[in-house]
């Protein structure tokens, strides 16, 4: 499994891997929001948990096409379903290593986007606590959405209709924590259910996926 | 006894390829598929693999010996040959890859990205895998194509030396491997269904 996971990273971070394109896609659509809704710093910093949560999501659904596409391709995926390896093993390798190089690095960043947006300094943290808690989520989802478009060609816009609506509870719990932290309140409850779909999702997901990726690749 | 099938069946799209099949393979023995395109070469190695299931039948053997290798060959064209092979080496748990370079003749560009390989290079590399999983069971669909005569020759002594170490092979493959006294020819025409009847379908997306 950690061989695997060294494989896809080193991919990633090769010419045509794709590493820092979903970063690049968060960056600029959290830039643009502030073209869009003018330069108005309250209003700013009153959305800006909202939209940097949406930007990430975004961000993250614009790789999860690749996550099993290039494998399928190439023969990989059936070759590995053949070898010691579980599928259910491939699955948390492949959502790991898609946290690793999409979801870790927006978390990074995230802290200069929300400055941009006028937040202030302990309400950044805030932001990137729940983003860190909420981002492995989107991934091992993600990755479940992947695994059922896999034998398809071209699936990425289907893959987006089935993915997006499972993101809801991350989405509302996530930036409701973030906001929660901001205004003052108590975030208790908020970041423990948000941690609580994050550990749900990967505690079941990984054997979804794979009994998804037994089926596709008959 | 390496493999044994009893009256198999299998399908594909809905549609029955093969019936009523039986297959025994020995250690030490290799077994021809033969047959037009369609017949169900690539479905019965698939099925015996263990990556889609058999609509009726018996195969006995252990899948934990079993290596299966395809059409494609399952190599990154962004990682170097030693990266790819090393990957593999890893997933069943052996460290050396020296040996297996060696004996597919791709120690002189390890360090080539696969990208830059021509296709029977690549196909070399995709092959090699099989000396890194020190499993007995070779299922191998159609693996000459876009070799060379020399590296077909060569391949042919590999599958020799395997066989020799009392491992089994099952190839699907159209042209003469220079194994066909020893090996037992399985002519897949004979095991059609006498009506091409519908199965029942629950595979996905179909």
């Amino acid at each position: 499994m950690i061989a695997l996971i060294f494989r896809d990273l080193r991919i990633a971070i090769r010419v045509g891997g794709g590493f820092g394109l979903s970063l690049a896609f968060f960056f600029i659509i959290v830039i643009f929001f502030p073209f869009a809704i003018g330069p108005n710093l309250e209003l700013l910093s009153k959305v800006a948990p909202g939209t940097l949560w949406i930007g990430a999501l975004l961000a993250c659904l614009l790789s999860l096409e690749r996550i099993f596409a290039l494998d399928f391709e190439d023969g990989t995926l059936d070759l590995l379903a053949t070898s010691p390896l579980p599928l259910e093993g491939v699955v948390m390798a492949k959502a790991l290593v898609h946290w690793l190089t999409t979801g870790l690095p927006l978390v990074f960043i995230s802290p200069f986007l929300g400055i941009l947006l006028g937040l202030q300094n302990i309400s950044v943290l805030f932001l990137v606590m729940s983003l860190l808690l909420g981002t492995p989520a989107l991934s091992i989802i993600g990755t479940f959405g992947a695994a059922l478009t896999a034998g398809m060609k071209r699936g990425g816009l289907l893959l987006s209709l089935l993915v997006l609506p499972l993101y809801i509870p991350t989405l509302i719990f996530g930036a409701e924590a973030a906001r929660r932290g901001i205004e003052g309140f108590e975030i208790q409850s908020s970041i423990l259910l948000l941690l609580g779909v994050t550990l749900l999702s990967w505690a079941i997901l990984p054997f979804a996926a794979a009994s998804v990726l037994r089926i596709n690749l008959r | 006894m390496a493999i044994s099938v009893e009256s198999l069946s299998v399908s594909r799209g809905g549609i029955n390829l093969l019936e009523g099949l039986d297959i025994e393979l020995n250690s030490g023995q290799a077994g021809i598929l033969r047959g037009p395109n369609g017949v169900g070469k690539t479905t019965l190695l698939r099925a015996l693999a263990g990556l889609q299931p058999v609509e009726t039948g018996k195969i006995q053997y252990s899948i934990d010996d079993v290596c299966y290798s395809g059409h494609a060959d399952g190599v990154k064209p962004t990682l170097t040959v030693r990266e790819n092979l090393e990957f593999w080496a890893d997933i069943f748990g052996h460290h050396s890859i020296s040996e297996a370079a060696e004996q597919f003749m791709i120690s002189d560009f390890l360090d080539l990205k696969v990208g830059t390989l021509s296709a029977g290079q690549k196909r070399r590399v995709g092959l090699s895998r099989l000396g890194l999983t020190g499993r007995s069971v070779w299922l191998l669909d159609e693996p000459t194509v876009s070799l060379d005569q020399t590296s077909v020759s060569i391949f042919e002594n590999i599958i020799k030396d395997h066989l020799l170490k009392n491992g089994c092979a099952l190839i699907a493959t159209h042209i003469d491997l220079g194994l066909e006294d020893s090996a037992k020819i399985i002519n897949l025409s004979k095991y059609q269904p006498q009506s091409g009847k519908l199965s029942r379908s629950d595979e996905a997306f179909v």
